[in-house]
């Protein structure tokens, strides 16, 4: 066991303690950016004025009305930025465009005393545009060759001969839901400069490093010069790993050239209609099964709807191709991606950064080709589960396939599956105008930033001489628990209680070039440093008592408060004080980057994963033939978080990850103008008033959430396994369920399509699929039903069927370019 | 501008005010409770949520001339003398909350859910809350939160 993931008896990592911020936030005293402007004397107010066309070029931009508005102060345009016109790493996101790509970008903005000052000065700006041709779809974008940012194979075997020795073939294609954050706190940035002309940004920002280096950029100022700082966020889910950027930029330019703080608090219409999404996915596949109904190829070419820019799209594309196998081994594996350049916002990160579109495909394959292979789809499933020894198709070595196999017996058992599964059946026959459906899917999801370089934290442990502790680290807060388990690691470290430990905000002038608090990594790395900065401390402390004492310092433990050893003990605050007095520093930096990874993006080949989460979840739905509305009946979860260092929080972001992704998969219907019209590739969903979101309506009757046993991860911060991305993908089980529900409508062993997401709407065509077949429908046409196509066997009809492929000169994702994707180096 | 009179957490505000003005852009930014946060902008979502005249309202749906003399509780004013109200305790407890940005709403509304309704089965306690959003936690703890809430507040009404 590695002394990392070694963990002491009743250590303070384990216990299932409240979030650390819940007083604040049940008495509404926890601030969040916005809350701030109250606070700050003389802050003006910022509005955007927004391009009503998806693209046009800007013709002209006058300015001048805005000023005679009363409370207007200033409007800002490209020619008032000193640095670099940017608001991302890769040069494609001019901050004041001259070219408008979406509807919704702003082109320019507005200063005023009031927030209604601005808005209406923003409305006085005159601006002239000439509409340029757009593209709204992914699909249009195929038709028209319309790429951004590389476009990676991953690859391993030979596809062709593997689908030709396969027994049978299916084709097909897929189209996949994007999603809207809805983070319920919207963008914000306060920003001020202080009397040297240092920038303090205050900022609702996953990735305060990056923020600062943007700000940095346009402002042409050294990185030394500006401060940034999130408090907390009121939900980030990796919609401000990257889109918060801009927002400080303006912020800062505008309290630099007025010397007055300035704010930017986008309302709810402006975040869903100026920032980006999920990426929306489009698959095309060609899927081998032998005799045993074992994949055996898969050759897929994966388009993602990328939006304007390319922003974070190469490293989702990455993920997403290295997730397509989610647990199941596949010997021939050929997977292209490429990353479509619509007029849309920018899509970005968000929870699970493109694994879940990868693993939707294949569970989309098992599920639509289960019953075309006369297989039960949960036995399909678990049939084709990696066993020790084999590795992704990115050469990756699984580890640990066998808890997979542990917690999905276990949630077997828990659930009662196999009773189930006969009242289900029974049901069904009773109940001609309603059926249920009940599905269990796994889940594996690699853990760690796919490029190596970000695998790296830091942390800054304080000491007083009263023996009070103060933490820091680079990671930010936004709602998932990761500063609860920074006290949580350094109370164990330090062997003292909870409440001798305190957390101060994360700040980029505490501690310097960190990550994105993103890729579920957060307290992995972070914990990893916290840890490593305490123990620079015991082992000081160490020495002080040992001489106390009189034993040898290795004979020395920090325990409960006391620094013991030799059957004798001191207590930490006379330890501390001795160490003060003997001119012993009582403070530490620490450092962790995580060992053995190695990633090379260009061959799309490594092992970048430090491990992988394992998790099921089984889901009962009940689904009403005359509308395909439906109920969630049951889910159960059972998932791997290794030694849970916070239980409560665990549960918490396994049950909320699994409703954001439920949410995903059958609710959230992004809408989005497609028309030829005059508000072509407009958002049609603008609020919570058309998007809808997961509420309390549609939450399972039955809800249970366990954690898999035996589950230590050794090289791991006590043990644990990261939390935040994987739960998400535990919906695919809803997903499963109304596919199954629906096909009960039709005859058995009906296949049928399901769209994303799977909205009562989307249900309905699906029953409606299901009850137009006939009882004694040939193979092909039952596959045909499910928008599936058959290999005849001929190699020409097949390569009919083969996915697109890259052109020779496709380029690929170079490493330098995933490099500048995410770690907020200036060009 | 209206002038207005408005009992805010047992404190009486004077202020002129535009007529147009949301309670909620009132409470924030003439009144300093920041306690009580904009969600969603179209009362959809149940953030804003405070108490008028004892009574739940989305904040960011009403005039703060409609609350001219008139009292408004909002989650700061929830607890009395430091101690923090069964819900308040309850959300603490159960873990009821991540990211918190929903939370006093949530509190706001199941406070007066369990007003009207005491003793609310599990189903009651999901209709009471279903115009307030959370996009963390999946619910299932605020659910348990409310019931808990719930027993407790039961048996302080039975003890005194
Ligand atoms: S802000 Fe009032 S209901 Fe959402
Ligand atoms: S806790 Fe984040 S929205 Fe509810």
């Amino acid at each position: 066991m590695s002394s990392l993931s070694q963990r002491p008896a009743d250590a303070v990592v384990g216990q299932a303690i409240p979030h650390e911020s819940a007083t604040l936030h049940v008495t509404g005293a926890a601030l969040y950016t916005d809350d701030l402007v109250g606070r700050t004397a003389g802050v003006l107010h910022a509005w955007p004025v927004q391009s009503p066309h998806a693209r046009a070029t800007v013709t002209a931009l006058r300015v001048e009305a805005a000023y005679d508005v009363g409370g207007v102060v200033r409007v800002l345009t490209a020619a008032d930025v000193p640095g670099l016109n940017d608001a991302g790493v890769k040069g494609d996101e001019p901050l004041f465009p001259d070219e408008a790509c979406y509807v919704g970008q702003a082109v320019c903005w507005v200063l005023g005393e009031t927030l209604e000052a601005a808005r209406v000065g923003a409305a006085a700006v005159e601006v002239d545009y000439a509409p340029l041709p757009a593209i709204i779809t992914v699909r249009e974008a195929i038709a028209a060759d319309a790429f951004q940012g590389g476009q990676p194979t991953l690859a391993r075997g030979d596809v062709e001969s593997g689908l030709a020795a396969a027994t049978t073939v299916f084709a097909g294609e897929i189209d996949i839901a994007g999603q809207e954050h809805f983070y319920l706190e919207t963008h914000a940035s306060i920003a001020l400069v202080d009397e040297a002309g240092q920038v303090f940004v205050q900022s609702s920002t996953q990735h305060p490093s990056e923020t600062q280096s943007i700000v940095a950029q346009v402002l042409a100022r050294p990185s030394n010069a500006v401060t940034v700082q999130c408090l907390r966020m009121g939900g980030g889910f990796g919609g401000k790993e990257m889109q918060p950027h801009g927002l400080a930029a303006v912020a800062a330019l505008g309290a630099t050239l007025t010397g007055r703080p300035v704010r930017i608090r986008l309302n709810r219409t402006q975040d869903m209609t100026m920032t980006g999404k999920r990426h929306g996915f489009h698959a095309q596949w060609r899927v081998g099964f032998d005799a045993d109904a074992r994949l055996v190829a898969l050759d897929a070419t994966l388009t993602s709807d990328g939006g304007w820019s390319l922003d974070l799209s190469e490293p989702v594309l990455a993920r997403a191709l290295c997730h397509i196998d989610n647990a199941y081994w596949i010997p021939d594996v050929r997977v292209n991606g490429r990353i479509a350049r619509t007029n849309k916002t920018s899509q970005t990160a968000f929870r699970g950064f493109g694994g879940p579109q990868g693993m939707l495909v294949i569970e989309d394959i098992l599920g639509r080709c289960a019953p075309l292979l006369g297989i039960d789809p949960a036995e399909l499933r678990r049939r084709n589960f990696y066993v020790e020894g084999q590795a992704t198709p990115y050469g990756q070595r699984v580890r640990h396939p066998e808890r997979l196999v542990h917690a999905w017996d276990d949630l077997a058992a828990r659930a009662d599956l196999g009773r189930r599964r006969e009242e289900v059946a029974v049901f069904n026959a009773e109940h001609p105008h309603a059926k249920r459906g009940l599905a269990i899917t796994p889940v594996k999801f690699g853990i760690s930033f796919n490029f190596t370089t970000f695998n790296q934290a830091g942390a800054l442990v304080h000491v007083y001489t009263d023996g009070s502790v103060l933490i820091n680290h680079g990671g930010t807060e936004m709602g998932q628990g990761l500063h609860t388990k920074m006290l949580q690691v350094a109370a164990t470290r330090l062997g003292l209680p909870l409440e001798r430990v305190r957390l101060a905000p994360t700040r980029t002038d505490k501690v310097p070039n960190t990550s994105a608090t993103a890729a579920s990594s957060g307290a992995d790395l972070n914990g990893g440093a916290v840890k490593h900065a305490c123990e620079q401390i015991t082992g000081r402390l160490a020495e002080v008592a040992a001489s106390g004492l009189g034993i040898d310092p290795s004979q020395v433990t920090f325990a409960d408060g006391l620094v013991a050893g030799g059957g004798d003990s001191l207590t930490w605050e006379q330890v501390v004080a001795l160490a003060y007095a003997q001119r012993v520093q009582l403070w530490a930096s620490g450092f962790y980057r995580t060992e053995g990874l190695q990633w090379d993006s260009t061959a799309m080949q490594g092992s970048p994963f430090k491990y992988f989460a394992y998790g099921v979840a089984a889901c009962e739905v009940e689904v009403d033939g005359f509308t395909g509305a439906y109920r969630t009946l049951r889910v159960d979860i059972v998932h791997d978080v290794g030694d849970s260092l916070s239980p409560l929080v665990d549960i918490g972001q396994i049950e909320g990850g699994f409703v954001q992704g439920a949410g995903w998969l059958t609710l959230e219907d992004l809408r989005w103008d497609e028309s030829d019209g005059p508000t072509r590739g407009r958002l049609a969903t603008q609020s919570a008033s058309t998007y809808k979101l997961p509420s309390l309506s549609e939450m399972p009757e039955v809800f249970t959430v366990s954690l898999l046993e035996h589950a230590h991860e050794d090289g791991v911060v006590y043990g644990s396994k990261a939390v935040g991305e994987p739960p998400l993908m535990l919906a695919f089980s809803v997903r499963e369920a109304l596919r199954q529900a629906a096909a009960a409508f039709g005859p058995d062993g009906c296949a049928v399509h399901l769209a994303t997401p799977a909205t009562p709407e989307a249900v309905w065509w699906a029953i409606e699929s299901a009850r137009s077949q006939p009882v004694e429908a040939s193979l092909p046409h039952r596959a045909e039903a499910a928008g599936v196509t058959i290999d005849s066997g001929d190699p020409s009809a097949q390569d009919e069927h083969e996915p697109d492929q890259p052109e020779p000169d496709a380029p690929p994702i170079a490493p330098e370019s995933e490099q500048l994707a995410d770690s907020g180096s200036p060009r | 501008m209206s002038r207005i009179t408005v009992i805010v957490d047992g404190v009486s505000y004077t202020d002129e005010v535009e007529p147009r003005t949301l309670l909620v852009h009132y409470l924030r930014e003439t009144v300093g409770k920041t306690g009580t946060v904009v969600g969603c902008d179209t009362s959809n979502c149940g953030a804003c949520t405070v108490h008028l005249d004892g009574t739940s309202v989305k904040s960011c749906n009403v005039l703060a001339v409609q609350a001219d003399g008139h009292e408004v509780t909002t989650i700061e004013g929830l607890s009395e003398n430091g101690e923090l109200h069964p819900v308040q305790k309850a959300f603490h407890e159960c873990h009821a909350l991540q990211c918190g940005y929903c939370t006093p709403g949530m509190i706001m509304q199941a406070c007066d859910v369990l007003k009207n309704n005491p003793n609310p089965s599990e189903q009651e306690i999901r209709e009471g809350l279903e115009g307030n959003l959370c996009r963390c936690t999946g619910y299932h703890n605020i659910v348990k939160a409310v019931q808990q809430a719930a027993g407790e507040l039961s048996s302080q009404a039975v003890s005194s």
